[in-house]
């Protein structure tokens, strides 16, 4: 074997796991994300029935509700729309009414987001980034969101 | 007092870090033996001026100085010292100052050791690797100082995250960076090698040992996050894909082709231009790490920093460095001299195949890092990218490496025999079938994946012992040879056949876990009974108890199998009073190498508690191969040959090739 060869046979196999490489890439993309939406969007865009997407918000006060079967239902909301949610399973210890969080999973067809996760991951301010944003987006974000926590080293309950 | 001379010493440590990047490099220039020899003395003392700043530091921690705003902030006088200590880099400013102390640390042993390095490599290498402290010297005094005063002095602090407060962060944080901030190393000798316009098999006998060294720290480090992880956040994972472990997870990868291409390049003198700019790309990964981790771009559980200013700051170091080295790149590669003919078929082709899928992996893994990022930022929409999106691409690109894994040592240099070695590794791949078999019998219609795991993570266990009994010529010979030859055998080729055992270890364990594992959530009252893969769990009840800065309910749980009690469980709520915070402290059994994992939830209205209880299958191998792995490479760090500096035996010399 020539040594241009070898350097074909070498570039072959470059470009061959390359081309692989972003053909999964392509074909997961398309597959496999998930968009993240505020309760005004999943109202606005009407989110069709059965397509993932994570919904992101405040925990309303006072709507949690309970079963003794661990089903909870609660809402989510980002002050102009509200939607109900239920999961089945152990809430994070992050979850409280009033606190940001995000819940991913598919609006069934009676309009409920039916969450197979749900996470309360916070920064250092207790508040997702995405629902920072998405509250500010919807001019109901509060400043003391962040001194609530803050100034007085604990949350006042 | 304490703060202020920690200060000092930082803003000292930046002036020597400037004097280190320019007086060497224009003692290359003009040849100049005394500005060349500067940097032996600058690096040390460069090291020890940022560890007195961290010292004081630490001294404000443990002495609770809340007149300091970053411990004001992160700590808590009623935290136990060893919190307390841990905690002045669990935080952004503080683990800066880590980063920068491990960077120095790096630096004055290149100086210490490297005696036998030729001088002018030397001060070139020192200067761009002062040229990297220096930038984040002046990230740390501009934008994140950990020596702000707060005035007047508050009576007690914030405390830390409480899920910071854990042995994993003295272990985790420190080795990771010893990993990340190891490669610069790498990184500067490139940079060095790209300046004078030569490299050699010497540069590369140089250059491994230190990437060496990098990756064993790296590779425990993140196997340590993992478990951490694992057992702290009660959620049974140890892998969630979130974006900072994958900072961490792209310059593993990058640093492990650039492992295996420097082998090539110290043995042939081939894929010189191809190591160089691995090199550079590794430790540009792990910039992105740190940029990632540290700007608060991101939305992840690791992401301290939120304030914009710092990340535009790293942007900049990252624009800067990156950008700098692979235009130097483009602009000197060409100099380099190629060598080293091979065929396809060979040890070199077995290992740019190792390259190209890591790469290709790493690739991957970069694309579904930044692209959320980058489709935020143009067009506004937030999407997620989580483990479905690495199944498939990550997984898809490891199967054949992982399958090729065992040929590589077997193939010879140059020119290898491909029929030859599928013939010696006929023994593995039985066996590997066999494995099929068997777990195909043992479980009977469960998961399809499972078998072809098992068989795949057996056959590179097997392959990585014939390797060994090839070279020690076991069973071709009598006993008493092979056992010589073993003895004679290079540390290295341990090394590399025990950290290749390990990544069957760690695959095992994966597909066991992933396969295998079962879960059981229940609402349970005092007395209750749930049964889980032939275990019986009792809910006896729960109890409150109170620690140094938390209050706790420990729940008990007696573990039955076959009526006969095994263990006893305590999983645990804590609630962290400074900041009303709660964690869930997980109980973990350990099986041989399977665990039983119980988490608590709330507790209900009428008195149950919900509890989570997982069964995970041989989990445990994940992190003990990856402890092999680290061990198989700290085997081959101390083979003779590649002793930081030390000449080949066979050609030493009293002094290195001079350069030219």
């Amino acid at each position: 074997m020539t040594r241009k060869k070898r350097r074909l046979v070498l570039i072959a196999c470059s470009v061959g796991v390359v081309a692989l490489a972003a053909g999964l890439i392509l074909n997961a993309l398309r597959d496999s994300i998930v968009f993240f939406h505020s309760p005004t969007e999943i109202v606005a865009k009407h989110l069709a029935p059965g397509s993932r997407a994570r919904l992101g918000g405040l925990v309303k006060e006072g709507s949690i509700v309970r079963s003794d079967k661990l089903d909870v239902r609660f809402e989510v909301t980002d002050g102009n729309e509200t939607v109900p949610v239920t999961y089945h399973g152990i809430l994070p210890d992050l979850f409280r009414e009033g606190q940001g969080v995000i819940a991913e999973g598919a609006l069934d067809n009676a309009g409920h987001f039916k969450a197979d996760s749900v996470l309360a991951k916070h920064d250092e301010k207790y508040m997702p980034k995405e629902v920072a944003d998405a509250l500010k987006k919807q001019g109901h974000w509060k400043d003391d969101y962040d001194k609530k926590v803050g100034s007085t080293g604990g949350q006042v309950q | 007092m304490i703060p202020e001379i920690g200060h000092y010493a930082l803003v000292l440590a930046l002036a020597l870090a400037v004097i280190q990047i320019v007086v060497p490099a224009w003692g290359v220039r003009t040849h100049d033996a005394v500005l060349i020899g500067v940097a032996e003395a600058t690096a040390p003392a460069q090291f020890l001026f940022v560890a007195l700043a961290f010292a004081a530091l630490t001294a404000c921690y443990v002495a609770s100085d809340f007149s300091v705003l970053n411990v004001f902030e992160n700590s808590h006088s009623a935290k136990p010292l060893l919190y307390k200590i841990t905690g002045v880099w669990g935080n952004h400013e503080g683990s800066m100052l880590l980063w920068v102390l491990i960077l120095a640390f790096f630096g004055a042993l290149v100086s210490v050791f490297g005696r036998n390095l030729p001088r002018s490599l030397k001060a070139l290498v020192l200067s761009v690797q002062a040229s990297i402290a220096a930038a984040f010297y002046l990230f740390i005094l501009i934008t994140s100082n950990p020596f702000t005063r707060l005035i007047p002095a508050p009576f007690e602090g914030r405390d830390l995250n409480p899920v910071l407060q854990d042995l994993g962060l003295a272990i985790h944080p420190p080795l990771l960076y010893l990993g990340y901030v190891g490669f610069s190393i790498s990184f500067s000798f490139a940079i060095a090698a790209l300046i004078e316009g030569r490299t050699d098999a010497a540069w590369a006998r140089w250059v491994r040992p230190w990437t060496l060294a990098a990756w064993c720290a790296l590779t425990l480090g993140i196997a340590m996050g993992s478990y951490w992880a694992y057992y702290e956040l009660g959620w049974g994972g140890w892998w969630f894909w979130d974006p900072v472990e994958n900072a961490s997870l792209m310059p593993w990868l990058a640093g492990t082709a650039l492992l295996h291409s420097a082998v090539v390049m110290e043995r042939r003198e081939a894929l010189k231009v191809w190591t160089i700019l691995l090199a550079i790309l590794t430790f540009s990964l792990s910039l992105l790490g740190t940029f990632l981790v540290r700007s608060g771009v991101l939305t992840s559980v690791h992401a301290f920093a939120t304030d914009p200013t710092r990340g535009v700051f790293i942007l900049a170091i990252l624009a800067f460095f990156i950008g700098g080295a692979l235009c130097l790149y483009a602009w000197r590669a060409p100099v380099l001299k190629q060598g080293g003919v091979f065929a396809p078929i060979s040890r070199e082709g077995a290992l740019i195949l190792n390259n190209l899928f890591l790469t290709a992996a790493c690739a991957t893994v970069f694309v579904g890092t930044l692209y959320p990022l980058a489709l935020e930022a143009v067009s506004g929409a937030k999407i997620s990218v989580g483990a479905p999106f690495f199944e498939l691409t990550f997984g898809p690109l490891l199967v054949p490496l992982l399958f090729a894994m065992p040929f590589g040592p077997l193939l010879a240099w140059k020119r290898g025999d491909i029929a030859g070695v599928a013939q010696r590794l006929l023994v593995a791949f039985g066996v590997g079938l066999l494995a099929i078999a068997a777990t195909v019998a043992g479980e009977g219609g469960g998961p399809i994946l499972a078998p072809f795991g098992v068989g795949l993570a057996v056959f590179i266990m097997a392959g990585a012992l014939t390797d060994i009994a090839e070279r020690t010529a076991l069973l071709r010979t009598t006993l008493k040879a092979s056992l010589s030859r073993a003895g004679g055998l290079p540390r290295s080729a341990w090394g590399t056949a025990l950290a290749h055992f390990a990544v069957g270890v760690t695959l095992l364990g994966m597909v066991g876990e992933t396969q295998w594992g079962a879960e059981a959530i229940a609402n349970m009252k005092p007395g209750e009974t749930i049964s889980l893969r032939h275990y019986d769990f009792t809910y006896e009840g729960i109890d409150a108890g109170e620690g140094p800065n938390y209050r706790e309910l420990a729940a008990k749980f007696a573990i039955k199998r076959n009526g006969a009690t095994i263990a006893t469980a305590r999983p645990a709520k804590r609630v962290f009073q400074a900041r009303q915070a709660t964690t869930t402290e997980a109980a973990l059994i350990t099986r041989g190498v399977n665990q039983i994992y119980i988490s608590l939830g709330d507790v209900q209205p009428d008195g149950a508690i919900a509890v989570r209880i997982y069964h995970k299958p041989l989990v445990l191998l994940i992190w003990l191969g990856a402890v092999l792995m680290m061990l198989g490479g700290t085997l081959s760090l101390s083979d003779r040959r590649l002793r930081i500096g030390a000449p080949k035996p066979s050609r030493s010399r009293l002094s290195p090739q001079p350069a030219e």
